[in-house]
C-alpha cells in the first residue's frame, strides 16, 4: 500500500465560534495514511473542539471538509464521519457502563446481528485487546461498570480500532493515556506505530509531550483556535515545543517585569495539599493576596478549590482555613445560577444569615444589598427585580461575584470565572478583584487563560491533580508556567 | 458503579461472576420470593397443590406483563405512570370491541341497525384500536427524546387520557372477554400449573428480547450512556420509540391477560399497576437510572408482590392493614438490597 501519499482528512479554513469564543479561527489541517499527527497546545487552544469537528459531533461555521478525497462540507456528521472510518477516543470515558465489554463493541459496530453476535463481538474486541495490551485480563463477557478506569480506558481504544464492515482510517486519541501505567501507555503507543507503518492514520493528543515527540511523525502546534506550528516531530524537542505553544513574547514581557513579589508574610489563610501530593508543596494565601492556580484543565485544580470551600465544614485533611469562604463558580449554567430567580435574590443567597428580619427574609434588605453591589461592579440592567436569566453572560457573571463578594466571606474562591466573558466585563472584574485584595481579602483564583496569571501575586501550576510548580509572581513567565503543565518525560 | 443487572448472568455464557454481593444481589429476588411462598405454604398447606398454586399464581401473570412494560421504560432512564390507566383502557376495549367489535360499545347501544352489518360486529375494531395505542406510546417516546420533556410528566398526562377514553368504552363494569382469551387463560397443562409456565415464557421471551439481542443492547446501552450511543451513530429517537413500543406492547398483553382472567371488563381495574409495576421492577434488580433491568427479575418481583397480598390475607390481617403490610415487605426487601450494595461497593 502507497500509503504516505492518500490523504484521509483535509480541513481547509475551518472556523467554529461559541457566542464570542472563536474556538477555531480558520484551520487547515490534513493528515495522510502512515501518519501519526501529534497535537498539542494550551487550554483553549481548540484541540477539543477540532477534534469534535472530526467526529461529526460539532458542524464548524466556516470551512470545507474533505474526506477520502470526497467534499463533504456541510453533510459531514456522526454517521459520515464512521462511514469514513474515522474513530474518537475521547477524553470522558464513553462506554455504557451496563453493558458488557462484548455489548459495547455491538453498540459501535451496527454490523453485529442476528445468531451468535455477542460471540462474533466478543472474539473481535478481545482480539483486538490481545494485539494492542497484551495481557490484558479483560473478558467479553465482564460488565464495564465494574473494571477499573484503566481497563474501560483499554476498552475504549481497542473498539476504536476494531475493524468489521467499516474501516479504521484515522484514529483520534485525546489523552489516551491519562489513567494508564506506564507499560500499558507504551503498549499503546507502540501499537500506534505499527498501525500506521500499516497504512492507518492517528491524530495524538497528549499533555506527555515525550509521548508525543517519540509517536508523532509529524507535529501540529495549537493556540487561540488557530495552527502555530506544524514540522516534522524530528525537527522538535521538548524546549522548541513548549515556546511554540506560548505567545508572543513582547505581548507580555512588560508586566512581568515590573512586577515585584507582594507575598506578604505570616500566618497564610488558607493552607492546602492536594490528596495525591507526595512531595512537601503546598498552597498558601495570606491576606491581602490573589493566588492564581494554573495548568491544563482538569488536573486538579478545581478539586482543590472544593477541598478548601469544604474544610470549613467538616473537618478536611486536605486543607486548613481561617476564615469563611465563598465560591464564584465558572460553569454558570450547572453550578452558578438559580436560573429562575431575580437578579437580587441570585446576589442575596450567600449572605442570607445578615438579611433576616426573625426567621423571615427582609425584601428591603436583599434589595437594598443588591441596589449597592450593582452600583459597585456596574450590572447593566434597569431593575433587580428581573430574572437572572434577562442579562448578558458576563452580567450573569458579574451577578455570581457580586453574591461571592457582598457576603461575610474572606476569602474568594474562584472556578475559572472568567469563561466565555467578554474583554470589557473581564477589565472591570481584574479591578474590582485588585481593590477587594487591597482591603484584605484573599482570592485564589484557578484560570486556564494565561493572561490572568498576571494578575495573581502567587501561582502554582498543577499537573497530574499534583502541585508541581510554585512561582512568585517575579518568577512567574509563560515558560515556565508551560513547562510545568507538561511533563519532561513520558 | 459497581451494580449489575443480576439476571444477564442466569442464561449468559461467558459471564463473570466477578463478587460474591452481585451473586447475592441476583439471588435475592429469588430468595424473597421462596421466603414469601414458603411462609405462605405453612400458614396454608392446601396451597401446595397444583390448584393452589395455580390460583396464587394467576394474577402475577397480568402484574408481571406489567411490571414488564414498565421494566422497558426504566431501561431508558424514563418513569411511565400512566400504565396502570393504560392497562385499564386495553381491558375495556378488549372486553367491548374486542369480543363484539364496535356493536360491543355501550356507548353506541341502539345506534347500530339490528342485525348488525359484518363491518360493526367484526373484533377487528379492536385489534385496531389496540394497535393504535401502541403506536401511541412509540410516539410518546419519540416526543419525550425530540422535546426533551420529563418522562413523569407526560406519562402523568397520559394516565388521565387513557383512564378517561376506558370509562367513555367502557361506562361502568360488564361486557365480556372474547372466548379465546378465556381459553387461552384457564389453559390446562400437565403437571406444572399454567401461570407459573406462562411466567416463565414471559421471563425468558423479554430476556432473549432485551439482554440477548443486539437491538437490546443499544437500548440497555442508551440507558446507560446515551451520548455514546448517539456517538456511535444510532438515533436516540429510534431507540425511545422501540423502548416505549416495546412497554405498549405489554402494557396490552397485561390488559387481555387480566381480561382473560376477570371475564368481564372494569375501567378502573388496573389503578394500583402503575405502582405494583415500578415496585415489581424495582424488586427485581431494575434501577431507575443507568439503563440496569433485568426481565427475569422484573417477573420474580411481580410474583413476589403478587404473592405477598395473599400471604396477608392468610395471615387474616385487617384489610386496611394490608397495603401498608405491603408497603413494609417491600421496603425490607429494598433495605436488603441496599446492605448487599454497601458490600459490593466495599470489595
Amino acid at each position: 500500500m502507497h500509503a504516505d501519499t492518500t490523504t484521509i482528512v483535509r480541513l481547509d479554513g475551518v472556523e467554529k465560534h461559541f457566542g464570542a469564543v472563536r474556538a477555531l479561527d480558520g484551520v487547515d489541517l490534513n493528515v495522510d495514511a502512515g501518519e501519526c499527527v501529534g497535537l498539542v497546545g494550551h487550554n483553549g487552544a481548540g484541540k477539543s473542539t477540532l477534534m469534535n469537528v472530526l467526529a461529526g459531533t460539532t458542524s464548524p461555521g466556516a470551512g470545507s471538509i474533505v474526506i477520502g478525497g470526497a467534499d463533504l462540507t456541510g453533510a459531514y456528521g456522526v454517521a459520515a464521519a464512521t462511514r469514513q472510518g474515522i474513530r474518537c477516543v475521547f477524553q470522558e470515558l464513553s462506554l455504557c457502563p451496563n453493558l458488557t465489554v462484548a455489548e459495547n463493541a455491538r453498540i459501535m459496530h451496527p454490523s453485529f446481528s442476528g445468531f451468535g453476535w455477542r460471540r462474533r463481538a466478543g472474539a473481535l474486541i478481545v482480539g483486538k485487546l490481545d494485539e494492542i495490551f497484551p495481557g490484558h485480563g479483560i473478558e467479553a463477557g465482564n460488565m464495564v461498570g465494574d473494571l477499573s478506569i484503566a481497563r474501560r480506558q483499554m476498552v475504549e481504544i481497542a473498539r476504536a480500532f476494531s475493524v468489521t464492515d467499516t474501516p479504521a482510517a484515522l484514529v483520534i486519541l485525546d489523552e489516551p493515556t491519562s489513567s494508564l501505567d506506564a507499560h500499558v501507555a507504551n503498549q499503546l503507543l507502540d501499537y500506534v506505530r505499527r498501525f500506521i507503518a500499516g497504512g492507518g492514520a492517528c491524530i495524538l493528543i497528549s499533555h506527555l509531550l515525550g509521548e508525543i515527540l517519540q509517536t508523532a511523525t509529524r507535529i501540529v502546534v495549537m493556540r487561540d483556535g488557530k495552527v502555530v506550528a506544524r514540522r516534522p516531530a524530528n525537527e522538535f524537542n521538548r524546549t522548541t515545543l513548549v515556546s511554540a505553544m506560548g505567545s508572543v513574547v513582547e505581548e507580555r514581557g512588560e508586566h512581568t517585569a515590573a512586577a515585584t513579589s507582594r507575598r506578604s508574610s505570616g500566618e497564610p489563610r488558607v493552607r492546602a495539599r492536594p490528596a495525591a501530593q507526595t512531595d512537601k508543596l503546598e498552597l498558601l494565601a495570606h491576606q491581602g493576596e490573589i493566588v492564581g492556580l494554573a495548568g491544563l484543565e482538569g488536573h486538579g485544580q478545581k478539586e482543590i478549590l472544593i477541598g478548601i470551600l469544604q474544610a470549613r465544614k467538616r473537618r478536611s485533611d486536605m486543607a486548613y482555613v481561617e476564615g469563611a469562604t465563598a465560591l464564584v463558580a465558572g460553569d454558570r449554567q450547572n453550578e452558578g445560577i438559580f436560573p429562575l430567580w431575580s437578579i437580587a435574590r441570585n446576589i442575596g443567597i450567600r449572605s442570607l444569615k445578615s438579611l433576616r428580619t426573625g426567621a423571615l427574609i427582609d425584601r428591603t434588605k436583599e434589595d437594598d444589598l443588591a441596589a449597592e453591589w450593582r452600583d459597585k461592579i456596574n450590572i447593566r440592567t434597569p431593575d433587580l427585580n428581573n430574572g437572572i436569566l434577562s442579562l448578558s453572560g458576563g452580567n450573569q457573571q458579574k451577578t455570581l461575584f457580586a453574591r461571592a463578594l457582598a457576603s461575610d466571606a474572606e476569602i474568594i474562591l474562584m472556578d475559572d470565572p472568567m469563561r466565555g466573558v467578554d474583554v470589557g466585563t473581564k477589565q472591570e472584574v481584574y479591578n474590582l478583584v485588585r481593590r477587594e485584595a487591597d482591603k484584605g481579602r484573599t482570592f485564589i483564583w484557578y484560570t486556564t487563560e494565561m493572561d490572568e496569571l498576571d494578575h495573581c501575586d502567587h501561582v502554582y501550576v498543577f499537573r497530574d491533580s499534583r502541585i508541581v510548580a510554585d512561582l512568585a509572581r517575579d518568577e512567574l513567565t509563560e515558560e515556565r508556567v508551560l513547562h510545568s503543565s507538561f511533563e519532561p518525560e513520558a | 458503579m459497581s451494580e449489575g443487572a443480576p439476571s444477564t448472568t442466569l442464561l449468559g455464557r461467558g459471564y463473570a461472576w466477578s463478587t460474591s454481593p452481585r451473586v447475592l444481589r441476583s439471588l435475592l429476588p429469588a430468595f424473597s420470593l421462596a421466603v414469601i411462598l414458603i411462609a405462605i405454604f405453612y400458614l396454608q398447606p392446601r396451597a401446595m397443590s397444583p390448584i393452589g398454586m395455580k390460583l396464587l399464581f394467576n394474577l402475577a401473570v397480568p402484574i408481571a406483563l406489567a411490571t414488564i412494560a414498565q421494566m422497558f421504560v426504566l431501561a431508558v432512564n424514563d418513569l411511565d405512570l400512566s400504565i396502570g390507566a393504560y392497562v385499564g383502557f386495553v381491558v375495556a376495549v378488549g372486553s367491548t370491541m374486542l369480543s363484539g367489535g364496535l356493536a360491543g360499545l355501550p356507548l353506541l347501544e341502539g345506534l347500530i341497525p339490528d342485525p348488525a352489518p359484518w363491518i360493526f360486529t367484526t373484533p377487528l375494531a379492536g385489534i385496531v384500536v389496540l394497535a393504535a395505542a401502541i403506536g401511541v406510546y412509540a410516539l410518546l417516546g419519540a416526543v419525550i427524546q425530540l422535546r426533551n420533556l420529563p418522562s413523569i410528566v407526560v406519562t402523568l398526562g397520559m394516565s388521565f387520557i387513557w383512564a378517561g377514553l376506558a370509562v367513555l368504552v367502557l361506562p361502568t363494569p360488564g361486557g365480556s372477554a372474547p372466548t379465546w382469551l378465556r381459553g387461552l387463560m384457564t389453559l390446562q397443562v400437565p403437571i406444572v400449573p399454567f401461570p407459573i409456565v406462562a411466567l416463565i415464557v414471559i421471563g425468558l421471551v423479554v430476556h432473549l428480547l432485551l439482554m440477548r439481542s443486539a437491538y437490546g443492547a443499544v437500548i440497555r446501552g442508551s440507558g446507560g450512556n446515551p451520548r455514546s450511543v448517539a456517538r456511535a451513530g444510532w438515533s436516540l429517537v429510534r431507540v425511545k420509540m422501540a423502548a416505549f413500543g416495546l412497554a405498549g406492547l405489554f402494557g396490552v398483553l397485561s390488559g387481555l391477560a387480566l381480561l382473560g382472567l376477570t371475564t368481564a371488563g372494569d375501567a378502573n381495574i388496573a389503578v394500583r399497576y402503575t405502582l405494583l409495576s415500578i415496585a415489581g421492577a424495582i424488586l427485581g434488580g431494575s434501577e431507575f437510572v443507568g439503563g440496569r433491568v433485568s426481565p427475569i427479575g422484573a417477573v420474580i418481583g411481580a410474583a413476589t408482590l403478587t404473592l405477598a397480598n395473599s400471604f396477608l390475607t392468610f395471615l387474616r390481617l385487617n384489610p386496611d392493614w394490608q397495603i401498608g403490610a405491603q408497603g413494609a415487605i417491600l421496603i425490607i426487601v429494598l433495605a436488603l438490597r441496599v446492605l448487599i450494595s454497601r458490600g459490593e461497593v466495599r470489595n
